[in-house]
């Protein structure tokens, strides 16, 4: 049922998002858009050497993608960037795959329900794609098309 | 059994129009489908579906020129199409109206084909607020390319044109407007009858995107005297991938073919090539056979059932959902034109449409979300996106109360 899509955890995080503000002090920054909804999301992470340090984003989305990026921003802190990166990939992993649900992902596992909705998948990865490129120091403004 | 004549003043009966639409009666998610997304695409009745199986089964060959006789059953079938289009859009003759993917493609035509030989440096187009993005970018592409200007009709509040507005853009630069018949985003039916006098008192041609006007209204090219019309098979309950686009004959003679290829020539030779008289000239290359000869059997239908019928049914739906929706706390209707088709478009305070469409979804309620291919208009209105429930002469009322019930739901989860 619907209800294995919007799980209390990403109610709680839609409604009430954490990090949800600007950076000015953010080394990395990078914008993020999903021409399917028009969703547009400006990330922001601190780096502190090859760790990060601080994220936070702003944007206007459906539950799916604020709540993604709340999360997003929750976990990413501490994390090294390669640790990030690998953490994208899982994460991309459950919203894509059938692969039994890792025990790595700590909170982000409320969004398994995603991957019987198709439809939904690029609202909980535009954060992510958005960080990729935010690490990456691409800086351009990604969009989730590129999936 | 009811008389012949108390069938035909018979009141609108829904139930049994609903019986020649089989893709109606499943179930989604455990729930009875409830279609409400025809200004997307219409549904298929199974008259339209039996021609295409029809013309597989038995009639398929290759159209024009072949002597045998599949090719001249399935020429006959195709061009009796175009006899229907003729009757459907009053058109003086077979000849002003062209087969077409759609109306993309009917608005590329023009844009590509009059546009690049017609408009140059600081001659201006005239569009408007209302337009779908297939009525914006080709006419961008055409100023981008020859340093023209395009400019746009306002609307107000409700999402009605603002002509006073309109009528200080035109111009003795104005070579085009082209603007939507019905607004495929909020439904506003524009006066395009004055609208197009107005255009042709400055001098300017009109093109009218009718892609959401010819399910909902009787159209009549002559009496609006549109220099161009187009319109899409697949929104009449017609096959995706044709679609009409009509013109004067005097201005598509005047045009150069839009593509190349067999079919539209008379002779070529490595030096020359004459062209092919119209509708012809424009219709290059092995055309959607058996999505024309579809688009027949849904004139007919939809023609049979009558477009005042349609209409005004339709009108009575409209009023429903407008009221039943009005009553939701929180919700906003977007786009309240005085005259409007059977388009609800709105939004709900703190709930983005994406995850109203799929909680309906799970509820067998199907409706559009995002930005309707028109983000102009959705910007005008600060909104990023509207759920829209567009709705057809095969749908109900129980339908909309499944909507408002499923609108529930929505509340429950995300209040």
């Amino acid at each position: 049922m619907v209800d294995d899509l919007y799980q209390e955890t990403i109610l709680d995080h839609s409604k009430h998002p954490r990090n949800c503000h600007a950076m000015p002090d953010a080394n990395r920054n990078a914008e993020g858009y999903n021409p399917l909804c028009g969703d547009k999301l400006k990330l922001y992470v601190k780096m502190d050497g090859d760790i990060v340090k601080d994220a936070s984003f702003q944007g206007s989305g459906c539950a799916i993608s604020t709540a993604s990026a709340s999360l997003m921003t929750e976990s990413l802190k501490g994390k090294t960037r390669a640790e990030a990166l690998v953490l994208l990939d899982k994460f991309h992993n459950l919203l894509t795959t059938d692969t039994p649900v890792g025990k790595d992902l700590g909170k982000l596992v409320v969004f398994c329900g995603v991957r019987d909705y198709p439809a939904r998948v690029k609202c909980a990865t535009l954060a992510w794609h958005t960080l990729k490129s935010a690490l990456e120091g691409s800086g351009e403004t990604v969009t989730t098309d590129t999936e | 059994m009811s008389s012949q004549t108390s069938l035909i003043s018979a009141p609108f009966d829904v139930e049994k129009i609903r019986e020649d639409f089989p893709v109606l009666k499943q179930f989604i998610h455990g729930k009875p489908l409830v279609y409400l997304d025809s200004a997307a695409t219409a549904q298929k009745p199974t008259v339209v579906v039996d021609s295409i199986r029809h013309f597989h089964e038995v009639d398929c060959a290759n159209i024009h020129r072949g002597v045998h006789e599949l090719s001249q059953r399935s020429t006959a079938a195709y061009e009796e199409t175009r006899s229907k289009a003729k009757q459907f859009l009053n058109s003086k003759t077979t000849n002003e109206l062209i087969f077409v993917r759609g109306t993309t493609e009917g608005i590329n035509l023009v844009a590509s084909s009059w546009g690049r030989k017609n408009v140059r440096e600081g001659d201006e187009i005239v569009i408007s607020a209302l337009e779908h993005h297939s009525n914006i970018v080709p006419w961008q592409m055409l100023c981008e390319e020859k340093g023209a200007k395009l400019r746009v009709i306002p609307m107000n509040d409700r999402g009605e044109l603002l002509l006073e507005e309109y009528a200080k853009l035109l111009n003795p630069r104005t070579r085009m407007v082209a603007v939507t018949h019905v607004s495929n985003a909020l439904g506003t039916i524009n006066p395009i009858k004055e609208m197009i006098a107005m255009a042709h008192q400055a001098g300017a041609l009109t093109l009218i995107d009718g892609a959401q006007a010819a399910p909902h209204l009787k159209v009549d090219v002559q009496d609006l005297d549109a220099d161009f019309y187009t319109m899409s098979g697949h929104k009449v309950v017609g096959p995706t991938g044709i679609g009409i686009l009509y013109g004067k004959a005097a201005l598509l003679n005047a045009m150069p073919p839009y593509q190349g290829g067999g079919d539209m020539i008379k002779m070529v030779t490595f030096e020359k090539t004459t062209y092919a008289d119209l509708p012809y000239k424009f219709e290059a290359g092995t055309p959607n056979i058996a999505g024309g000869i579809g688009l027949g059997a849904a004139f007919d239908y939809v023609s049979k059932i009558g477009l005042d019928k349609i209409a005004a049914y339709e009108h009575e739906l409209l009023l429903y959902g407008t009221e039943a929706l009005s009553r939701i706390p929180g919700l906003r209707i977007i786009g309240t034109a005085r005259e409007k088709a059977a388009v609800l478009s709105f939004v709900m305070e703190g709930i983005h449409p994406h995850d109203i469409g799929t909680v309906l979804d799970r509820q067998g309620i199907a409706v559009r979300t995002g930005h309707h291919c028109a983000q102009p208009v959705m910007d005008w209105f600060h909104v990023p996106a509207t759920t829209r429930a567009s709705l057809a002469f095969y749908n109900t009322t129980a339908e909309i109360d499944a909507l408002i019930a499923g609108l529930g739901k929505v509340k429950e989860i995300f209040s």
